[in-house]
């Protein structure tokens, strides 16, 4: 999580807010070496600053918003695993000869309930980025993700992944390993299950690399995250034939939280701290966990056979068609 | 008439000139082979399934052609042919989404870019799906995604086998994360079909990629393709431009998905009816002769010599 040392990361729209920061730190020096008392003032630039923080974050474009689901200083899925179990134990590979470093998982203690948490990790650094490819899974990490799934539901457990991906990885040894086969397979098999499953959207949902490990009972994104059906740059690229048109594509394709809660993808928006799940981790953290109790709560009241029809519900009304009368 | 004679009739009346011929094209009353641009007669290349008597190329076969060359004559019965596409997203890219669709469907005839009916192949019914690449390159919105739902869900409720011919660019963009959803629901589907143990097959046709790859293109019981199909996950641009190098020739065919092991058999089209019925025989249930007492192994049909027929390699 961040330390106060390090240098916040700032995005464009920010701008304004910080210069005002700075000016607030600029006129509390000089009122210091004049000696002049200025509190008042101060005090109501602060509130002026807090206030200006909230207008921002309250109206932000798509696009903006998918620069603060791209944040690096964003919370990872391990950094949420972490912080919401009581013990946690990552494990390792698909049994298929890889140990995909974009998707991690384990066993853990959530208040107290045995469950399994997974998701994919995005690096918190440039080094830690490449180790795991940016957060973009090869065939060997969504087949880890479905062996840890079939632990979970072999022990019932519930199910908690986490999403935040670009885009399923699109490489050469992708393709001959089988990308879409591990994606399909997922898809297929998170319907048999009979434990609870909860996806949550926590940074970046990127097509079918998220939907690999989103099929639950329960789809919910934090606030500031953003779900999409191809990577805004790559539909751009399609259907203008110029990636410099990301923002447009951002805007047309509908990717925002209260956008797909309205069009019944997502079943519940996780409110984040002012300022973006990044400038204040912990109190991200304390709304999901209770998001995801919550949830839980409710799914552990039904039985296994309830909850798959639930899931198969769920999906099965999405689409939005005329049925003309024959 | 052969058509060698046609074209020894033909050589009589002397050279055909470079307007006629391309008259003719236009027409349609010849078809150009896209790999060995050979010409050839298409009522003659429509008899061989649209497979070139020269080269064996496939061409590009369309939903409606596709219908009738696997389903027997007069038992194709449509379902929900209703279902029309909306505009959810009011999604506007350089035209409009509602104006691209009432194109499309003034172009091609079609209302989207799957049909989907209940049919008999060699006398089995089947549920049928077929998706057709000139309907915005087969993309999967709200439309096809239902469509294929309802069908596997009628085969299920029927206890039919499924077959889903594969031929589309991936989902929809113009209708977002609606056609993304569409992918888990079709598979959703599929994982009940499965339940009741009934069989699926999806046939692989050039292209096959995206969101479909990546859901029920992939989630056969047996997987079947047509030679030379390209099928992969991501596009091959995509691909090169992440690694920023070009590809190897052949990657994303369907021979290197059998090599691979991500299909089963490629099947030249001429033999697709027949492997297909093949397969459906095979795997009909011996578990009806049991419950009456009759040993399973008398009563299982007799597993025919060669799979595909003589053309077909199943490698």
């Amino acid at each position: 999580m961040t330390s106060a040392e390090r240098k916040p990361i700032l995005l464009d729209f920010e701008k304004p807010l910080t210069e005002l920061e700075t000016r607030i730190s600029q006129i509390r020096e000089l009122a210091e070496e004049n000696d002049v008392d200025v509190s008042d003032q101060i005090r109501q630039l602060e509130a002026r600053a807090v206030q200006l923080r909230k207008e921002i974050f309250s109206s932000l474009s798509p696009s903006q918003r998918l620069q603060v689901a791209r944040h690096p200083r964003r919370p990872s899925t391990l950094d949420y695993i972490q912080a919401i179990s009581d013990e946690w134990m990552e494990l390792h590979g698909d049994r298929c000869g890889f140990d995909d470093p974009a998707v991690v998982g384990g066993v853990a203690y959530l208040a107290g309930q045995p469950v399994v948490m997974l998701g994919q990790q995005k690096g918190r650094d440039t080094k830690d980025n490449i180790l795991r490819n940016f957060g973009m899974a090869s065939p060997g990490g969504y087949r880890k993700a479905i062996r840890l799934m079939e632990h979970a539901d072999r022990f019932s457990m519930p199910i908690l992944t986490f999403i935040d991906t670009p885009a399923a990885w699109p490489g050469l040894d992708a393709e001959q390993f089988g990308q879409g086969e591990a994606i399909a397979y997922n898809l297929r098999e998170m319907f048999h299950f009979d434990v609870p499953i909860i996806c949550t959207v926590i940074g970046e949902g990127g097509s079918g690399g998220a939907l690999g490990i989103g099929v639950g009972d329960r789809l919910l994104m934090m606030e500031h995250s953003i779900y999409s059906v191809a990577p805004p740059e790559a539909c751009a690229a399609i259907l203008w034939r110029d990636s410099s048109r990301a923002t447009q594509a951002a805007e047309a394709l509908k990717i925002t939280a209260p956008d797909l809660k309205q069009l019944g993808i997502i079943d519940e928006i996780l409110p984040e701290p002012v300022g973006g799940a990044h400038s204040d981790p912990l109190q991200a953290t304390e709304i999901l966990r209770k998001a995801l109790l919550r949830h839980l709560e409710e799914l552990n009241q039904m039985t296994g056979q309830q909850r798959r029809e639930l899931r198969y519900q769920k999906f099965r009304k999405i689409g939005f068609f005329a049925e003309m009368s024959a | 008439m052969s058509l060698f004679d046609w074209f020894a009739n033909r050589r009589k009346t002397g050279p055909i000139g470079k307007e006629r011929q391309e008259r003719e094209i236009a027409d349609g009353l010849w078809t150009k082979c896209e790999s060995c641009s050979v010409l050839t007669y298409t009522k003659d290349l429509r008899a061989n399934q649209m497979v070139c008597l020269d080269c064996g190329h496939h061409l590009r076969v369309f939903s409606d052609e596709r219908i009738r060359q696997l389903a027997d004559a007069n038992t194709w019965t449509p379902i929900d042919e209703a279902l029309k596409s909306m505009d959810p997203l009011k999604f506007r890219d350089r035209k409009t989404y509602s104006d691209r669709l009432r194109e499309m469907q003034e172009k091609t005839g079609l209302i989207d870019a799957v049909q989907t009916g209940i049919a008999k192949l060699e006398s089995l019914p089947i549920a049928l799906g077929v998706m057709d690449f000139r309907f915005m390159g087969g993309s999967m919105g709200s439309v096809v995604g239902e469509k294929l739902t309802r069908l596997i869900e009628r085969g299920t409720r029927e206890r039919l086998p499924v077959i889903i011919v594969c031929a589309s660019g991936g989902a929809r963009m113009q209708e977002g994360m609606l056609s993304l959803m569409q992918m888990a629901k079709i598979s959703g589907a599929l994982s009940r079909h499965q339940e009741a143990r009934l069989l699926y097959i999806p046939v692989l046709t050039h292209p096959t990629t995206g969101g479909v790859t990546a859901s029920f293109a992939m989630l056969g019981d047996i997987i079947l393709a047509e030679p030379k199909a390209t099928i992969g996950f991501a596009g091959r641009r995509v691909v090169e431009q992440t690694l920023r190098e070009k590809l190897p020739e052949g990657f994303q065919s369907a021979e290197y998905l059998l090599q691979h092991g991500f299909v089963d058999a490629i099947v030249p089209r001429t033999q697709l009816k027949k492997t297909l019925a093949q397969l459906i025989r095979l795997h009909q249930p011996a578990a009806q002769s049991s419950r009456f007492g009759v040993h399973v192994a008398e009563m299982a049909p007799t597993p025919p010599r060669h799979l595909g027929g003589p053309k077909t390699e199943l490698v």
